[in-house]
């Protein structure tokens, strides 16, 4: 581990120099293991962060208060600690540049770490306004309070330089003063202002807590977009609703 | 969670009643996979045993508990493939998958 980058109290990024890296794609997540002293093993998935084009790994990993590994990962480990990883894998909830677009991003919570790695990858990839132009892409992210909102200083630097990316942030628990944006989990009405209609066929990808990827997917789906199109990323139980 | 009757078993020998936070999606059994699998497994497509639909195996429903996964079919629910792991081997049974279909370009 080379790096470590707080960014929410409950969130720090691992950014890992891993030897014979084969490449990646955004999307795809990495098995962590954790040997204990006595030879128990616990194994956790963790998305990775970072694009492809980043000769290193970032993982962003969240604390949940019950867990087994991640308070681990957390808060115990230290730059220059070593890592048991496996991956890149999944060949399912990936995205490259190929792919096309339009490119619609729903997340929740640490549901963003993928989202965000698919985001940086078509930063990177496509270099030029043009190029982003012909490939828009928007992200919907449902985060319980503003000092939660993970990556929220990068993203708004990426909104700001790219006219084709749309960032929109709702907040469900608390808002800051004078917030004027949605402060309500995602819902058909948010989604139907939000998502291009079925018929641009956006590529969807839906992160995060599984009630709000199912209630996410099953509207996009009710709308009339494509399940084919509609991919989903469950994270299981997290600290709580998004 | 409504589960077909004839399913009934499957759950006593899945161990207990998963509960819906526990669920997830194929695409986290990708690990365990590729220890039996050379390609990719989540991009592959595998035909359920119960209702007979063909699914992108990432698009399975993964209930993940201590050691073990069961994957069942987000159609009708049945349980497609049981994976498991011990400390000296793993374990699948897939009898609920009747075919696996996979690109011969991820191999």
């Amino acid at each position: 581990m080379i790096d470590i980058v707080t960014e929410t109290p409950r969130t720090r990024t691992l950014v890992l120099d891993v030897p014979n890296w084969p490449g990646h794609r955004a999307g795809q997540h990495v098995d962590v293991r954790l040997t204990a002293e006595d030879g128990y093993q616990a194994e956790r998935s963790y998305s990775i962060a970072s694009p492809p084009e980043d000769t290193r790994i970032s993982l962003t990993v969240e604390e949940l208060s019950d867990g087994e590994v991640s308070p681990y990962l957390a808060e115990v480990l230290h730059v220059g600690d070593t890592l048991e990883l496996r991956g890149p894998i999944g060949g399912y909830f990936v995205w490259d540049t190929p792919a096309g677009g339009p490119l619609l991003l729903v997340g929740g919570g640490s549901g963003i770490v993928p989202l965000m790695a698919m985001l940086r990858h078509r930063s990177a990839a496509l270099g030029t306004t043009t190029a982003r132009h012909g490939l828009p892409a928007r992200l919907l992210y449902s985060s319980r309070r503003w000092d939660e909102v993970i990556y929220r200083d990068e993203l708004a630097r990426l909104a700001e330089a790219d006219p084709s990316l749309e960032v929109v942030h709702t907040l469900t628990r608390e808002q800051p003063e004078g917030w004027t944006g949605f402060k309500r989990r995602i819902d058909r009405a948010m989604l139907e202002e939000i998502a291009w209609p079925p018929s641009e066929q956006p590529r969807v990808f839906v992160c995060g807590p599984t009630p709000l990827v199912e209630t996410v997917s099953a509207t996009l789906v009710d709308l009339g977009h494509q399940p084919a199109l509609v991919k989903t990323e469950r994270f299981g139980p997290t600290g709580g609703a998004v | 969670m409504k589960r077909a009757s004839n399913e009934s078993h499957e759950s006593i020998v899945a161990g207990e009643r998963y509960s819906d936070a526990r669920r997830v999606d194929g695409n986290a059994a990708a690990g365990i996979l590729s220890e039996i699998f050379v390609p990719d497994l989540t991009a592959a497509r595998a035909k359920c045993a119960g209702c007979g639909v063909t699914r992108t195996i990432g698009t399975l429903i993964v209930y993940a508990h201590g050691m073990g996964m069961v994957v069942r079919c987000p159609g009708c629910d049945r349980v497609m493939m049981r994976l498991a792991r011990t400390p000296t081997h793993v374990w699948l049974d897939s009898t609920g998958a009747t075919s696996i279909v996979m690109s011969r370009d991820a191999t």
